[in-house]
């Protein structure tokens, strides 16, 4: 029960194209968020860069970042999941 | 002179430079990432080396293994292309070192169209106007929101090692300043592996035009005439042309004896470019300098019948220009578009992956350059021009008649690309008219968030 529970409350946040994963805005600065992190909905979760271009990957619900699946400056494919989150 | 030339960049340019090696007869090397192992490029030149990894920063930005491939290949000379390492003062100066010819502009001039600063400065001074901004590099965003303060808003942000519009960014006050500074300068470390970016006034809707320059070893420069780019999209050029329509003889022979000032003044060295804008009223403002050869080169070479990039190894062994702009013969109108791999139906997102059809356009005035095939696979790492297709006619109808008719013939899928986009512009009456500014974008994809 609780993990059915637990199952509905999951939201995976998947690469909408093939890119390269970035968990900070640039080398210097923090990462957007670490496991455990609250996050609002539309907050800005890392980026993906397709083709130099650099999409924003915003949180689709409010919650707390309880997986983070890709690694940062790597490859990601169409799809991947990138990070999970626990819905409030 | 040197005899191979190894080509440090990808993609189209690369093709098209090994192939005007090879009709010169100079053997050529190729340098391709891992994700790179099944373009073109490798494959048409007469050695390769592979440079591990796939990112830029790691393979077509690496110096020391470039130059370390040029170095174990036995290559005399470095093309740079266009982006990566064409615009970077240290590796000209390290291709010198290395004792290898680096052909495009000598490292002072790559250092002063680098310098927008002093580039604005100096054209100043020759009386002609120049875009207000901070002119200088601004490091942090405070410093950004200083000058922008100074400068007005709106203003635009832009990459100081620029060019082909990555790291812009319009701002129309502090907050959207504040939100779009950290991703300039992301993007403009990837695109460029500098990012430094300067703040300069936002002119809505202007035209760009630019006048292409030739510079020789004994300081001879001629300019072949202007390139219409005002068919922008986020300051990223689609369509090209020349001649530009928006130009008459008495206003092309005042810009291009502007241009030819500027590259003198400077002692301008081999292929570059003198930007400008052009207001509604016809006052033409200087933008800056790139030095380099462009993107669009094809439609100058279609209507001067001169081959750019064979000029600029011909120059680099020392050649003169024999020619300048009133002696060349005027061919026509050229016009090109680019074809990108983006869903200009889904906000351009971009679309890499397997091209299972292709069918390339062909014909009586109509020239492609490009480095895809059927079964190529678009990686996702790079910059997302597959094409560019190039339509020549007699006059501007009959080349915008072609350019129409090859764009229907040009099958690129899955992969989404700007060939449906492309289709619209060619017909929409502002383009047929030539009476058009960089908001005739705006015109087709209304809807268009900006910079989200």
């Amino acid at each position: 029960m609780k993990d059915m529970q637990s199952d509905q409350k999951r939201v995976e946040v998947r690469a909408p194209l093939a890119g390269v994963f970035y968990r900070r805005p640039s080398p210097e600065d923090p990462p957007y968020v670490e496991v455990g992190d609250s996050v609002k909905k539309k907050q800005v979760l890392c980026l993906l860069e397709t083709m130099k271009v650099f999409q924003k990957i915003k949180s689709p619900a409010d919650g707390k970042v309880v997986g983070i699946f890709a690694q940062n400056e790597s490859p990601v494919g169409d799809g991947d999941v990138l990070l999970v989150l626990e819905k409030e | 002179m040197f005899k191979k030339v190894l080509v440090a960049n990808r993609g189209e340019i690369a093709v098209r430079i090994i192939r005007a090696c090879r009709d010169l007869g100079i053997k050529t090397v190729a340098v391709y990432s891992e994700a790179d192992r099944q373009s073109l490029h490798p494959d048409l030149a007469d050695e390769r080396v592979c440079l591990p990894g796939f990112k830029p920063a790691d393979t077509y930005l690496n110096m020391e293994k470039i130059l370390q491939a040029a170095g174990e290949t036995g290559a005399g000379a470095v093309h740079p292309g266009y982006g990566y390492l064409a615009e970077n003062e240290r590796f000209a100066v390290r291709c010198g070192e290395a004792g290898l010819v680096f052909i495009g502009p000598r490292p002072e001039n790559i250092h002063l169209a680098g310098n927008k600063l002093a580039a604005k400065e100096m054209v100043r001074a020759a009386g002609v106007p120049v875009i207000p901004g901070s002119g200088r590099g601004v490091a942090s965003l405070e410093e950004a929101q200083a000058a922008a303060d100074e400068t007005g808003y709106p203003v635009i942000i832009k990459a100081s090692a620029g060019g082909g519009g990555r790291g812009m960014r319009i701002c129309i006050d502090q907050w959207q300043l504040k939100e779009e500074f950290s991703i300039a300068k992301a993007e403009a470390r990837a695109s460029f592996g500098d990012d430094t970016l300067y703040i300069e006034k936002y002119l809505e809707n202007p035209k760009h035009i630019e006048f292409q320059i030739l510079g020789d070893a004994s300081g001879r420069v001629v300019h072949l005439g202007e390139r219409e780019c005002s068919v922008q999209r986020r300051y990223q050029k689609l369509v090209e042309e020349s001649p530009s329509p928006a130009l008459d003889d008495a206003l092309r022979e005042k810009m291009g004896r502007a241009a030819l000032q500027l590259a003198g003044t400077i002692n301008y060295f081999n292929a570059g470019t003198v930007e400008f804008i052009l207001d509604k009223k016809k006052n033409f403002y200087f933008m800056e300098i790139n030095s380099r050869l462009q993107v669009e080169h094809p439609v100058t070479e279609m209507v001067t019948g001169i081959d750019i990039v064979k000029e600029q190894i011909r120059l680099s062994m020392g050649d003169t220009l024999g020619y300048n702009y009133s002696s060349v013969p005027k061919r026509g109108w050229a016009i090109e578009c680019r074809i990108n791999a983006e869903d200009p139906e889904n906000s351009f997102l971009p679309s890499p992956g397997e091209i299972e059809n292709y069918r390339p356009p062909g014909g009586c005035g109509v020239r492609l350059d490009t480095h895809i095939y059927q079964g190529y696979r678009v990686p996702p790492y790079y910059d997302s021009l597959l094409a560019k297709l190039i339509a020549h006619g007699p006059d501007r109808e009959s080349a915008a008649k072609i350019m129409l008719r090859a764009l229907e013939e040009f099958v690129i899928e899955p992969v989404k690309t700007t060939i449906p986009l492309h289709k619209k512009i060619l017909a929409h009456p502002l383009f047929r008219e030539g009476d058009f500014d960089t908001g005739l974008i705006k015109l087709l994809v209304p809807d268009e968030e900006d910079g989200d």
